[in-house]
């Protein structure tokens, strides 16, 4: 591979790598370098994952986007019967937020003190209740900034360490928090009380540049490693199979 | 045998002001939106609206027919927020009461099932049972005795659905991806339970049409009333008939901007008749 990796490929890289260990999961990344990640995992290293076609259907084809080929169906999975691999805890979604606090609590439903007239509408729940108490849950943050990660989110609409902790051990039981990954970084919580830990920096960032970028104070460990970057095999799948039409530099120029 | 068809604002005509309604499909797909578009035309008000949402949602708010929202979210899909929607919410002037998606399956299916609630682990630990009161919480009657989240019946007063091929007695197809919740929103309603259709058929080819009797979700008993309407989801989508409008969505959005482009885009689109409406989006 003769071209620089760029963030984005960077960013892929560590989406795939928090599907580690899954084994026979659905992996479910909502957005356009997740779903490239999950792809990513399933071809390179963790081989059992399932993935979605974006609508209904599980399919075993490497490529994210477009099947010239056709799709590989294995299942029949409507939106009906998303609930039921949720809920068995068979999935490790990864979602979006527009807020994050340090134990991973998630605001999408909207900003402001004042939830009866908000000073801007979201998205709403979604889903985000549910998945984070049934299943494997990370985030992708592609605009990492004070703004995003928070002392505290307006709204709890995707559950965090602290809060299901609070709520007891119905929530607890199935509950997984696994990593945040983000266009300069990658955040665990693996701190004794679960607090957001930087995990790794991607190339080209540095510590200060992270914790500038965060709301509150993010534990930081004396060595902080730097992500790591595809291999020569990871980098053509990404760019010859999985997403030829580079939309990755979309969501992520570099 | 019973004839169940009628027109839209005979529909219309049957629902009441302050009454709690189930709108089928999933944010900007295979929405009732001819039955929508007469409610728009109606004097009815003070809607409670049960939705996976879309620009069924965004409509009825932007016309001052709404009074409360229950919902997960409100998304025109390729337009990720309905901007009607979001004004109504930043402007306080509606009610808005909270589901996570699944919530709202459990709820429709617990009306469904005629019992008060069905258990659940999702709500707890988030601000759904802060922001909704309709929610409680009830504790496992087994060993566990853990405290689950009692999922509400969602009991409606009437449903509203757009399916693709039905017969005139009521039994239903739908053609594209997903049945998405369309079978619990009419299963959840007390009565006034309509759908529109692509195409009305003999009951002899409901099978030929759906291409498998798996397609055929919806049958009489579920249904009241039956308006065969071909284009009754536009703009929203309703394969294999035809994909979503975006452009036609793009300006339903644009039209949020200003008092002055909603009252443009309401005269040109929304105040006349559902054959003249049909009539001006093939023209265009």
């Amino acid at each position: 591979m003769s071209d620089a990796v760029t963030r984005a490929e960077i960013c892929v890289t560590a989406i795939a790598e928090c599907f580690r260990g899954d084994g026979e999961l659905l992996a479910n990344p909502i957005g356009t370098i997740p779903m490239i990640g999950g792809r990513l995992a399933r071809a390179s290293f963790e081989h059992d994952l399932l993935t979605t076609d974006g609508e209904a259907l599980l399919i075993a084809n490497d490529e994210a986007f477009a099947w010239p080929n056709g799709k590989v169906v294995e299942y029949y999975n409507s939106y009906r019967s998303m609930f039921d691999v949720v809920w068995a805890g068979r999935r490790h979604v990864i979602m979006g937020a527009s807020q994050i606090d340090r134990y991973g609590n998630q605001n999408l439903a909207s900003i402001g003190p004042d939830y009866s007239k908000p000073k801007a509408q979201l998205l709403g729940f979604r889903g985000a209740p549910g998945n984070t108490v049934n299943n494997k849950t990370s985030y992708w943050i592609p605009n990492h900034g004070p703004r995003v990660f928070v002392e505290k989110v307006d709204v709890v609409t995707g559950v965090g360490w602290d809060s299901a902790a609070a709520a007891g051990p119905a929530a607890t039981k199935y509950f997984e928090l696994r990593h945040v990954v983000t266009n300069l970084c990658v955040i665990d919580y693996e701190t004794d009380d679960h607090r957001m830990r930087l995990r790794s920096v991607h190339p080209g960032v540095t510590v200060d540049e992270v914790v500038a970028a965060t709301g509150f104070e993010l534990v930081v460990p004396e060595n902080v490693p730097e992500s790591r970057t595809p291999s020569d095999d990871e980098l053509k799948l990404i760019r010859e199979v999985i997403d030829p039409k580079a939309l990755r530099e979309k969501e992520l120029p570099s | 045998m019973n004839d169940k068809r009628l027109s839209e604002d005979e529909v219309v005509a049957q629902l009441g002001d302050g009454m709690t309604i189930g709108i089928g499909g999933w944010g900007s797909r295979r929405k009732p939106m001819s039955i929508i578009r007469a409610i728009l035309r109606s004097d009815l008000k003070d809607l409670t609206l049960v939705a996976y949402g879309g620009a069924d949602v965004g409509l009825l708010c932007a016309a001052g027919k709404v009074k409360r929202v229950m919902y997960a979210f409100v998304s025109l899909d390729t337009i990720a927020l309905d901007p009607h929607f979001r004004v109504a919410r930043q402007n306080g002037a509606i009610e808005d009461e909270p589901y996570d998606e699944g919530l709202f399956l459990l709820g429709l299916q617990a009306a469904a099932w005629r019992v008060p609630f069905l258990p659940t682990r999702v709500g707890l630990g988030s601000d759904l049972l802060r922001l909704n009161t309709r929610l409680r919480m009830v504790t496992s009657p087994y060993d566990d005795g853990e405290e689950y989240v009692a999922a509400p019946a969602l009991e409606l007063d009437a449903a509203l659905c757009h399916l693709s091929r039905a017969d005139q007695r009521g039994n239903a197809s739908f053609l594209n991806a997903d049945l998405y919740f369309d079978d619990l929103m009419l299963r959840a309603a007390k009565g006034n339970r309509f759908i529109s259709a692509e195409k009305v058929v003999p009951t002899e080819k409901l099978l030929e049409e759906a291409g498998t009797e798996l397609r055929i979700r919806i049958n009489r008993s579920m249904v009241d009333g039956v308006v065969e309407r071909a284009g009754a989801a536009h703009f929203t989508e309703c394969p294999p008939d035809y994909a979503r409008d975006e452009a036609f969505q793009r300006e339903y959005a644009g039209s949020a901007q200003s008092p002055d482009a909603w009252t443009a885009f309401r005269s040109e689109w929304l105040d006349l008749s559902e054959e003249d409406y049909q009539g001006k989006v093939a023209a265009r």
